[in-house]
C-alpha cells in the first residue's frame, strides 16, 4: 500500500504590503502622529497632485495657477506643519526627520516635484532650525506657520539658496560667488549689510517671501562665509529670476534669482560678534550645511525609493492585463497572467521591488538615526559646555581621545549580556559623548550613502520599471505617471550635492575607526542572522563586507604598479568606488534587518498576522535577491581595485620569470613523470623556439592576495540559493492579489 | 437647562472600494479573501453621517459627537488615521467582526448595548446618526434595529439635510422618487437619521483636530470590548460580487439638450 504525502504549498505574499506591515518595518507602529501624516500627505499626493499631473500640469516650465494651488493643499492637509514645533501648531513632539521622510515618502509616491516644493521649505528653514538664534528660529518658524481660520498675516515660505551660477559651486563650498559687504556702520548701531548673490536652480523662488543665501565675505570688516536672511521686502533687489529650463520635477518653482539687498546684520544665521573691529558670524557657511545637509539629503534619497515601490503595482496590473481585450480567452493563463507567464517579467520585476525595498528600509532608518542624532547633538554640546569644552577645534580634541572607550563600548555591545561587563558597559552606554560618537559616525557615512544609493541605483531600477511597461511606460498615460518618475530621478540624484559630493564625503568617514570597528561587528551579527535565517541572504552579505573590509585596509597601505599610493583624497578612482560598494552592504543590511523586525513584531497585530508568514516569506526573498546582488557589486568593483592598479605581465624577461620553458619541462619530466601535461595549467610555457600562448602576456599572479581570492571564491559561492530566492519571489508575483485600480488621481 | 444634542454616529468600516473584492467561505462562515489585509476606510454612507454630525454639532451649541464602531480593531486603529483629522468626535470601538456577512440584528444589538453604555449621554437628547445603507453590505437594517433597541420611534431613512428651526424643531430631508425629497418636521429628540450623502464635502484633513482626537482614540481602542459577532451560523444560498454595468454609447455631434433629454427618459423609464 502505498502513502501520499500531502504537503501544503508554501505560503506567500497574498496583498501588496499594506500600511500596517509598513509601519512595523519603518519602526512608526507605535506613532500615530506620524501615522496620520502619512495619511493627511497621501490624500493630498493622491488627490490634487496626482489630478495636476493628469491634467498635464507639468508640461510647462512657468509657475501655474494649479502648481500654486498645491501649497494651499499642503497647508491645509497639515503638511506644511509637519516640521513646526507644536507650539507653532505642529504635531511632531522633538525631531521630525523621519515625519519629514515619510511626507517625502507619500507626494514623491506621486510626483517628486510635489515633495520638493514642499520641502524647500524646510530646507529653507534648516539652517535656520539647525544653526540659527533662539529669536531668529522663532521669528521664521512663525512667520511660516499656515494660518489659522480669521488670521490675517503674511505667510512665508522660503527658498534656499547656495548653487550659483559657476559650475562646481556647491560641491566646493570654500568658493562661494555672493557676496557680503558691510553697507552702514553707524558707531554703536547694529551694521547694516549688502547681501550680493545670484542664485541658480533655486526651488521655490515663485513663491519664497525669504531666502537663505550662502554668500562669502567681500568686505575686511566682515571674517568668512556665512548664511543670512533675506526678505522680498528688504530694500533692494529681490528678482525671481528666469524659470529653469528643466525637464523634471515640473509641479516645483526652479529659477535663477538674482538678490541685492540690504538687511541687518542680525539676519547672519546663528548670529555673530564683534571682535577687533570686525563682524565675525558663529557660524561659517561649512558650519550651517554640515549640520543641514546631515539632515535634508535623507528625503532626497527617499523619493527615489518612493518611486521604485510606487511602480510595482502598475506593472503588476499592466502584464497581467496584457493579453486581455484581444484573442485570449478567459481563465487560461495568456488571459489571466498575460505577460506575467514570461520569467524574464518577473524577475526584472523582482529586481525593481528588491531595490526599492533596500532603499526604503535604509532611507528610513538612515531618518531615525538623524533623529537620535538630533537628540544626542544637543546633549553633546551641553555636556561639553558644561566641562567647559568650547569651539569646534576642543570638541574634536576631546571626542578623539574617547575612542579607545568608544571602541571597547562597542565590543561589549555586541558581546552576549552573560559574557560582558555589565557595569562597564552600562556606564560607558549612559555616556553621551560616547553615544554621540558613535552616532556621529553612523550618520556621516549614512547620510551620504542613503543619498547616493538611492538616487543612483534608484534612477537606474526606475527605468528597468519603466521598460517593463512597453511603450506604454513612456507615454503621459502611463499608470503611475512612470516616465516622469524615471526623469525625476536623475535630477534626485543631483540635488543637494550630486554623486560625486556623496562618494567624496564618505571617502573620509568611512575609514573612521568607529565606524570600521561597527562593521566587523555587523559581519557577526549577520552570520548569526545567517544562522537562523539562512534565507535571508545574510551569510552573503557577512562575506561582502568582510571582503570590503579587507580591500579597504589593503588599499590604504597598497600601491600601484608605479609606486603610487592608491588610498589617497585624490584618487577618486579608488575611493569613489569603494563608497559604492559600501552602499549596496549598507542597504542590503537594514533591508534584512527590516524584514526580521516585521517576523518578530508582526504577530503582535492581528491585521499583519493574517499573512504574516507569506509577507515574511516574500520579503525574504527580496533580501536575498538584493544581498546577491549587492554582493556581485562589492565583489566586483573589489575585484577590480585589487588587480586593476597591477601592471599585466608582458611577454619580457620579467614577466617571462614564472613561465616554465619547454626544455626545463623536458628535463623534469624524468623526475617528475607527466609534467609537461599539467604544466600549463600552473603556469604559462614557453616553447623551445621562444613562442608562447597567444595571449596579452602570462597569467597575472596573486602574490599576496590569498586572502583576497579566499574571500572572492567564498563570495561566489554564498551567492548560493539566491536564484532560487528569486524564482520564489518571482512566482509570488503571479498570485499576488492587487487591487482593481490605480487608487491615484482620485 | 442645556438643549445641545448628544450625536451618536454608528459607522462600520469597509475594504477600501478599488480593492479585489472576492468571498470565500471558511470555518467561521463566510468572509471576502484576505480582508484583514486589505486597506479598509469608514463606511462611506455612515461618513457622510458623521461629517453631518460634526456640523450640527458645531452649529448647535452645547452638542457632543461619538462614533461608535464595531470591527477589528487594528483595523479601526488604521482608518481612525485619516478619520480622527476629519472631525472632533469621541470614539467607542467594539472589537468584533466587520466583512458585511455578519447578522444585522446581532451588529445593532451590540451597538445598541454599547451606545447605552456611553457615559454622560443623555438620551432625550439623543440623535443616532448613520448609513441609510452600507457600502458592505446594503441590508440597511442595522440602524433602524439600534434605534428600535433604544427605543426610538422617529426614525428617517436616505436623509440629505437637516435643518434646526428657530423653535427647536428639526426640518429633514429624505429622498425619495427621481430626486425629490420628503420633508418632515420632527419636534424634538430623540431620533434617527440613516443618511444618504448629506450636502457635505468632506472636510479637509486638520492634524490639530486628529491630535485633540487621537488622545482618546487610543484609550478607547485600547479597551474595546471584544464582541463577538458570528457568522458561522448564517446560512446564504448564494453569495456574489454585483457584476458591473456598463453600457456605453459613443456619439457625436448630438447637442447637449438631447443628450439630457436620453437621460432623463432613462431614468424614467
Amino acid at each position: 500500500m502505498s502513502t501520499t504525502s500531502l504537503e501544503a504549498a508554501p505560503e506567500t505574499l497574498r496583498t501588496l504590503p499594506g500600511d500596517d506591515v509598513r509601519q512595523i518595518l519603518w519602526r512608526f507602529a507605535d506613532r500615530f502622529d506620524l501615522q496620520m501624516i502619512v495619511q493627511s500627505t497621501r490624500a493630498v499626493a493622491r488627490g490634487p497632485v496626482a489630478r495636476l499631473v493628469a491634467e498635464g500640469g507639468r508640461n510647462s516650465h512657468e509657475w501655474t495657477d494649479g502648481k500654486n494651488k498645491l501649497f494651499q493643499a499642503y497647508d491645509e492637509g497639515g503638511i506644511t506643519g509637519v516640521f513646526l514645533e507644536p507650539e507653532f501648531g505642529g504635531i511632531v513632539e522633538g525631531p521630525k526627520n523621519l515625519a519629514l521622510a515619510l511626507v517625502a515618502w507619500e507626494l514623491a509616491w506621486v510626483d517628486a516635484g510635489a515633495a520638493t516644493s514642499s520641502l524647500a521649505s524646510n530646507l529653507a528653514y534648516a539652517p535656520i532650525n539647525e544653526r540659527g538664534t533662539e529669536e531668529q528660529k522663532r521669528e521664521y518658524m512663525q512667520k511660516q506657520a499656515p494660518l489659522q481660520p480669521g488670521e490675517k498675516r503674511k505667510q512665508f515660505r522660503g527658498s534656499f539658496a547656495l548653487t550659483e551660477p559657476l559650475p562646481y559651486v556647491g560641491v566646493d563650498t570654500g568658493t562661494v560667488g555672493g557676496k557680503l559687504r558691510v553697507a552702514e556702520w553707524q558707531e554703536g548701531k547694529e551694521p547694516i549689510l549688502q547681501v550680493d548673490k545670484r542664485g541658480r536652480f533655486i526651488t521655490n523662488m515663485d513663491v519664497a517671501n525669504f531666502v537663505t543665501v550662502a554668500v562669502d565675505s567681500d568686505d575686511e570688516r566682515i571674517k568668512g562665509s556665512c548664511m543670512i536672511i533675506v526678505e522680498d521686502t528688504d530694500p533692494g533687489t529681490f528678482d525671481k529670476g528666469a524659470p529653469t529650463l528643466k525637464l523634471v520635477h515640473q509641479l516645483s518653482s526652479t529659477r535663477d534669482p538674482v538678490l541685492n539687498l540690504k538687511v541687518p546684520a542680525s539676519r547672519i544665521i546663528g548670529g555673530y560678534t564683534i571682535q577687533d573691529g570686525l563682524i565675525v558670524p558663529n557660524y561659517s557657511l561649512s558650519d550651517v550645511l554640515e549640520a543641514v545637509f546631515r539632515r535634508t539629503r535623507v528625503t532626497v534619497g527617499i523619493m527615489t525609493s518612493a518611486k521604485l515601490l510606487s511602480a510595482i503595482e502598475p506593472v503588476i496590473r499592466y502584464q497581467r492585463t496584457r493579453a486581455r481585450g484581444g484573442a485570449s480567452t478567459p481563465d487560461t493563463p495568456k488571459y489571466d497572467l498575460g505577460i506575467q507567464q514570461k520569467e524574464d517579467a518577473r524577475h526584472r520585476l523582482v529586481d525593481v521591488w528588491a531595490s526599492g525595498e533596500a532603499g526604503a528600509s535604509f532611507g528610513f532608518e538612515v531618518a531615525r538615526i538623524i533623529d537620535a542624532f538630533d537628540i544626542v547633538e544637543k546633549e553633546k554640546e551641553k555636556v561639553l559646555e558644561e566641562q567647559g569644552v568650547k569651539g569646534a577645534r576642543s570638541q574634536l580634541r576631546v571626542m578623539r581621545k574617547l575612542t579607545d572607550e568608544v571602541l571597547e563600548y562597542l565590543d561589549l555591545k555586541y558581546s552576549p549580556e552573560d559574557k560582558r561587563d555589565q557595569a562597564r558597559y552600562q556606564e560607558l552606554e549612559n555616556n553621551t559623548l560616547i553615544q554621540y560618537a558613535v552616532t556621529e559616525a553612523i550618520a556621516n557615512v549614512y547620510t551620504p550613502a542613503v543619498k547616493l544609493w538611492n538616487t543612483s541605483q534608484g534612477a537606474i531600477m526606475m527605468r528597468e520599471a519603466v521598460s517593463l511597461m512597453g511603450g506604454y511606460g513612456i507615454t503621459e498615460d502611463c499608470p503611475g505617471f512612470l516616465c516622469q518618475k524615471w526623469f525625476d530621478a536623475q535630477l534626485e540624484a543631483t540635488y543637494e550635492g550630486p554623486e560625486a559630493v556623496q562618494r567624496r564625503q564618505m571617502s573620509v568617514t568611512m575609514i573612521n575607526p568607529v565606524f570600521i570597528a561597527l562593521m566587523k561587528h555587523w559581519i557577526k551579527e549577520l552570520r548569526g542572522i545567517a544562522a537562523r535565517k539562512p534565507e535571508t541572504g545574510a551569510c552573503n552579505l557577512a562575506t561582502a563586507m568582510q571582503l570590503w573590509l579587507w580591500v579597504i585596509d589593503y588599499l590604504q597601505v597598497g600601491k600601484d604598479a608605479d609606486g603610487g599610493k592608491l588610498y589617497t583624497n585624490q584618487r577618486q578612482g579608488v575611493t569613489f568606488p569603494l563608497a559604492d560598494a559600501l552602499s549596496w552592504l549598507l542597504t542590503s543590511r537594514q533591508q534584512i534587518l527590516d524584514v526580521l523586525e516585521l517576523e518578530e513584531k508582526g504577530p503582535n497585530n492581528p491585521v499583519v498576522a493574517e499573512g504574516l508568514e507569506g509577507t515574511v516569506a516574500f520579503l525574504t526573498d527580496l533580501c536575498h535577491v538584493q544581498a546577491a546582488r549587492s554582493s556581485g557589486e562589492v565583489g566586483r568593483i573589489c575585484a577590480e581595485l585589487v588587480f586593476g592598479y597591477n601592471r599585466h605581465p608582458a611577454w619580457d624577461a620579467e614577466g617571462c620569470k614564472t613561465c616554465f620553458n619547454e626544455d626545463e619541462l623536458d628535463e623534469l619530466e624524468s623526475v617528475i613523470p607527466g609534467i609537461g601535461s599539467v604544466a600549463d595549467s600552473v603556469s604559462d610555457v614557453i616553447s623551445k623556439d621562444g613562442t608562447h600562448p597567444v595571449k596579452a602576456g602570462p597569467c597575472a599572479r596573486f602574490d599576496g592576495l590569498k586572502t583576497f581570492t579566499k574571500y572572492r571564491i567564498k563570495l561566489d559561492g554564498c551567492l548560493t540559493g539566491s536564484r532560487l530566492a528569486k524564482d520564489r519571489a518571482s512566482d509570488a508575483l503571479m498570485h499576488v492579489m492587487i487591487p482593481e485600480a490605480l487608487d491615484y488621481p482620485q | 437647562m442645556s438643549t445641545g444634542f448628544h450625536i451618536v454616529v454608528c459607522a462600520g468600516i469597509v475594504p477600501d472600494p478599488l480593492q479585489t473584492l472576492e468571498p470565500v467561505s471558511g470555518p467561521q462562515g463566510w468572509a471576502l479573501k484576505n480582508e484583514m489585509m486589505l486597506p479598509a476606510c469608514l463606511d462611506p454612507w455612515a461618513s457622510h453621517a458623521l461629517f453631518e454630525a460634526a456640523n450640527l454639532a458645531k452649529n448647535v451649541s452645547d452638542s457632543k459627537v461619538w462614533l461608535v464602531t464595531l470591527g477589528p480593531k487594528a483595523k479601526v486603529q488604521q482608518v481612525m488615521m485619516t478619520m480622527a483629522q476629519k472631525v472632533p468626535f469621541e470614539l467607542v470601538a467594539l472589537d468584533g467582526a466587520a466583512n458585511g456577512f455578519t447578522d444585522a440584528a446581532e451588529t445593532a444589538a451590540a451597538l445598541a448595548n454599547a451606545i447605552e453604555g456611553i457615559a454622560g449621554l443623555d438620551k432625550s437628547r439623543l440623535l443616532l446618526f448613520g448609513g441609510w445603507e452600507s457600502a458592505s453590505r446594503g441590508a440597511g437594517a442595522t440602524l433602524q434595529i439600534v434605534g428600535e433597541r433604544l427605543g426610538i420611534t422617529e426614525q428617517f431613512q436616505g436623509v440629505d439635510q437637516i435643518t434646526i428651526k428657530d423653535n427647536g424643531a428639526m426640518e429633514i430631508l429624505e429622498r425619495v422618487e427621481g430626486g425629490s425629497h420628503q420633508v418632515s418636521e420632527c419636534s424634538s429628540a430623540p431620533a434617527v437619521l440613516g443618511w444618504a450623502t448629506g450636502n457635505l464635502p468632506e472636510p479637509p484633513n486638520n492634524s490639530q483636530i486628529g491630535m485633540q482626537n487621537m488622545r482618546l482614540i487610543m484609550p478607547a481602542l485600547q479597551k474595546a470590548p471584544a464582541t463577538k459577532i458570528g457568522t458561522a451560523d448564517i446560512a446564504y444560498k448564494g453569495i456574489e460580487l454585483p457584476k458591473q454595468q456598463r453600457n456605453t454609447r459613443i456619439v457625436k455631434d448630438v447637442p447637449v439638450e438631447e443628450i439630457a433629454r436620453e437621460i432623463v427618459d432613462w431614468l424614467r423609464g
